[in-house]
């Protein structure tokens, strides 16, 4: 069970391999689309290693929900628990 | 070739291969006469128990050049002709082009099988939940083609041949036609592969296809010679850019060499073995050479296709010699697949670069490894050292290219 500090940085981790963007911007209010212009490949890359990482499943129909990294966040969170 | 033609010239040359991670190092390592075979690093030589356990690697891993979010997101094939068509577009001086006047062509030969079989390895062990999104993109014969239209905003076409081990002489074919048609006035052309990987490996040698000199890499390729015994698995890529002639000129590129014409045939015979008499080469010699407006005394270069197998290389020299006759005994003949291995589906492009360079620099590079010419091989092998060609005058070249299927492409060059 990871902290949602850990989860944060765990999720940057993926954010930046996949798309290049420091960590330090991967911060809890941005948006995937609109701060991070994540592409939706990108963003499913993104859940697949997510899950992979923290031991979750995502379903498909929640990532549309997903808008910003703190609503990932709280997702993985609530979903470990 | 009509006196209203567009002429095509060779403007960049960008290449990744065995003996070197850029053009200069692998002509460099080709007039020295270098192997680039070496056992496989990877502990799956052993895990498979393949019967061959060499190869010829790409002397420059991908990994070293590109930043890790590109290599994660491009198969190998692709990322070797990223770095290759990097280095030809600065070579060629980043032309200022329409983007609707550039193209791309890119071939490779088996495609993003890296990719393919490891997300299988994926699926079945993880399940389809654990598949990555890129993974056709990065799986398709196009995707190569397709990075480098990305990359630099080719849109007046991304076209992929695919003909096997011909395939990288045939984008070459394709985009002068492309250029010639009026279709394009830039067009970054050339082929790719990354196929040492245990399937490759395991699907060839059970046809008999590669050499299983384990003991002796560096030996192994040994086009023409008596004790040949298969090719050598390469990889890399080789692309140039072609451009017309009007263009290259008006922005006052240098020009390596003219692209005068090329000549396709297919064998119909077979779908692997060469047809033993050579009529396929010499249709699609004969037709480089008609479509260059030249006789074959004008030639003063081959670089053959001549891969080490034993029934290939003695074909093509028959077919060479029914295009050629008598003339072909003055033409100094190089099979650098003796150093760099078999690049598949990049082959034919990388070894276009060389056939150039050999043209610019008027020195026919070596074959390495003919300790024993084979008796049945009629044509004037360049051996062990380089050779000057003729030091005044404009040289003209051909490059063969053939692959499994019955694919026979000739490319014939002059110097500038």
């Amino acid at each position: 069970m990871a902290s949602e500090q850990e989860i944060l940085s765990g999720l940057a981790e993926i954010v930046n391999e996949e798309t290049g963007l420091p960590t330090d911007s991967v911060q809890a209010d941005k948006s995937f689309t609109d701060d991070l212009d994540i592409d939706s490949l990108s963003m499913m890359t993104i859940v697949v290693n997510a899950e992979e990482k923290f031991g979750v499943r995502i379903p498909d129909e929640d990532v549309k929900n997903l808008r910003t990294v703190g609503d990932a966040v709280a997702y993985i969170s609530q979903a470990q628990g | 070739m009509t006196a209203t033609a567009r002429r095509v010239v060779v403007t960049g040359m960008g290449a990744t291969t065995p003996l070197g991670g850029d053009v200069r190092s692998t002509w460099e390592a080709a007039l020295a006469g270098r192997s680039g075979a070496r056992p496989i690093s990877a502990p799956w030589t052993d895990e498979f128990e393949l019967p061959v356990t060499f190869a010829a690697q790409a002397a420059v891993p991908a990994a070293d050049v590109l930043d890790r979010r590109e290599v994660k997101r491009l198969d190998p094939s692709q990322q070797f002709a990223v770095i290759a068509a990097r280095e030809a577009w600065a070579d060629a001086g980043t032309p200022d082009v329409d983007p609707l006047r550039l193209a791309s062509v890119v071939a490779t030969g088996i495609g993003g099988i890296w990719t393919l079989l490891t997300a299988y390895d994926t699926l079945r062990e993880k399940g389809a939940r654990r598949v990555l999104p890129l993974t056709v993109p990065m799986l398709m014969g196009n995707g190569p083609t397709s990075a480098i239209s990305l990359e630099f905003t080719a849109r007046a076409g991304a076209h992929t041949p695919v003909s096997a081990c011909a395939s990288g002489a045939e984008a070459l074919a394709y985009g002068a036609d492309m250029i010639r048609a009026g279709r394009a006035d830039v067009v970054i052309a050339g082929g790719t592969e990354a196929a040492i990987h245990p399937l490759p490996i395991a699907s060839f040698a059970a046809m008999h296809a590669l050499s299983r000199r384990n003991e002796d890499p560096a030996r192994a390729s040994r086009p023409f010679d008596t004790q040949r015994d298969g090719f050598v698995l390469g990889e890399g890529a080789g692309i140039v850019v072609l451009e017309s002639e009007e263009h290259a000129r008006a922005r006052g590129a240098r020009i390596h060499a003219e692209l005068l014409g090329a000549g396709l045939s297919a064998d119909a015979h077979h779908v692997a073995a060469p047809e033993p008499e050579g009529a396929g080469v010499n249709r699609a010699v004969r037709d480089a050479l008609h479509a260059a407006d030249l006789a074959a005394g004008d030639i003063a270069h081959v670089n053959a296709h001549a891969t080490s197998t034993p029934a290939g290389d003695v074909a093509e020299d028959k077919g060479l010699r029914l295009a050629l006759g008598g003339a072909a005994d003055g033409i100094a003949v190089s099979a650098t697949k003796s150093m760099t291995g078999h690049l598949l589906g990049a082959a034919g492009a990388v070894e276009s670069i060389l056939t150039i360079l050999a043209l610019r620099e008027r020195l026919a590079p070596p074959t390495i490894n003919v300790d024993d010419l084979d008796p049945d091989v009629t044509l004037d092998v360049v051996r062990k050292d380089p050779r000057p060609l003729a030091a005044t005058g404009r040289l003209a070249g051909l490059n063969n290219a053939f692959g499994f299927g019955g694919h026979n492409v000739s490319v014939v060059f002059a110097s500038a």
